[in-house]
């Protein structure tokens, strides 16, 4: 079963105003028949009113391995969080 | 719908002690695990086939009742049992996806499936014989798949678990219609009651078999377990789906066809008779009704697809030439 049919990632806006969504993927030849299989699959319920496909091979990932390095540093960089900050209680919500 | 308790796997795995431990630590502190994390072979193993078998059951799970779907009795039933069938090829496609992540192809995978390699619950390899069985399948088979599925949602594996979360959500009606196709039945002429009967009878022990082997016999449960890829043993998801059931079969006054099910008040749950396991192995082994029957359905509608496939590959490669000749 050589010729694999290429995989596609799915994203659904649920709703105006809310961002599309990753939720799942599928295979399919080409861009309008992953747009359809995915209104088949992915929104038989009402999930959504806007579709976006992308070929899994076109998303560029950071490296797993490399994750320690990319996302520790911020653990230690508390004074990004408005917590952080002193602020007397008579001063009322800031 | 769902795969039984997993046959075959094999958990047995190389990795260094220290790799493991640190493994295990991190599903033991409820880390999910995600497709490019290191993992131990034997668990991503165990997941390939897992999750494998649990696509095939719902992608051969829907030809005993695709068999139905142009005799349904109404068109309230029939719209019914067409998305319920849809249902269940979306539910096959959510979990290739999720095996997929793991390394492995759709195009692999089915072919283990048309090879016979591959197994699927052997629940689909008993006949659909009549109406009511549209019914008993929905109530029984979906209700014992949604037993076996809700602790999937929480699956150490992350895309397993999520697959698993749209699938328990979308077959809660899979189950309710069954029952309401039984109830109507159970309602009816002293043919439709027989009717409903005599598929209870049919369905009632396959639907237990569904839960797996016995934890004593079942080898490799407790590392599925230890790895949080299985949440209960098979025995406590049998019990707690006797338990549901047996008083939703009395509101319906129809009998579970075993003479020894009584209710025990010290473990505060029902007794079952024996299960007879070599009825459950010979099907696995492919000696059930419908075993060449299913193969046989699915390899033709692959061969038969095979045209669709090859045009679309053809057109899409024609379409993106033209498109770079343009730029």
């Amino acid at each position: 079963m050589a010729n694999e049919t290429p995989l596609w990632e799915v994203f659904i806006r649920p709703r105006n105003g809310l961002s599309h969504k990753h939720v799942g993927s599928l295979h399919a030849a080409d861009e309008v028949l992953a747009l359809n299989a995915a209104r088949d699959v992915y929104t038989r319920r009402s999930e959504g009113t806007s579709i976006w496909v992308v070929r899994s091979s076109q998303i560029v990932a950071s490296d797993p391995d490399q994750a320690e390095e990319n996302f520790e540093p911020t653990g230690d960089k508390i004074y990004r969080h408005p917590t952080f900050y002193d602020i007397p209680e008579e001063v009322g919500h800031m | 719908m769902y795969s039984q308790g997993l046959i075959g796997a094999d958990g047995s795995t190389e990795e260094t002690q220290e790799f493991l431990d640190a493994f295990q630590k991190r599903i033991d502190a409820e880390e999910k695990i995600e497709p490019n994390d290191p993992m131990p072979e034997g668990y991503r193993r165990t997941l390939v086939r897992q999750i494998g078998q649990h696509a095939h059951s719902e992608i051969v799970g829907m030809l005993p009742e695709g068999n139905w779907i142009t005799r349904a009795p109404s068109l309230r039933r029939k719209a019914a049992l067409l998305a319920k069938v849809q249902d269940e090829g979306g539910h096959g496609l959510y979990l290739y996806s999720a095996a997929e992540t793991l390394g492995v192809s759709r195009e692999q995978m089915t072919e283990e499936l048309l090879s016979g390699k591959a197994k699927y619950s052997s629940i689909f390899n008993y006949p659909t014989l009549s109406w009511a069985d549209m019914g008993t399948i929905g109530w029984l088979v979906d209700g014992a798949a949604i037993m076996n599925q809700i602790p999937l949602c929480r699956c150490s594996f992350g895309p397993y678990a999520r697959a698993m979360i749209r699938v328990c959500k979308e077959e809660s009606f899979h189950q309710r219609q069954g029952y309401e196709i039984v109830m109507y039945l159970a309602r009816g002429t002293k043919e439709q009651r027989d009717m409903a009967q005599d598929s209870l009878n049919r369905w009632w022990w396959p639907s237990l078999m569904m839960f797996g082997p016995h934890d004593a016999d079942s080898a490799h449960s407790e590392q599925s377990m230890e790895w949080k890829i299985k949440r209960f043993s098979n025995d406590a998801l049998r019990q707690k789906f006797i338990d549901a059931t047996v008083p939703q079969a009395e509101f319906l006054g129809l009998t579970l066809p075993d003479p020894d099910l009584k209710w025990n008040d010290e473990k505060g749950g029902y007794d079952h008779g024996p299960i007879d396991w070599d009825e459950f192995w010979r099907v696995v082994k492919g000696d059930g009704v419908m075993n060449r029957d299913r193969v046989k359905a699915r390899k033709k509608a692959w061969d038969d697809g095979a045209w669709v496939r090859e045009a679309a590959l053809a057109h899409a490669v024609k379409r993106e030439a033209r498109m770079q000749a343009a730029e």
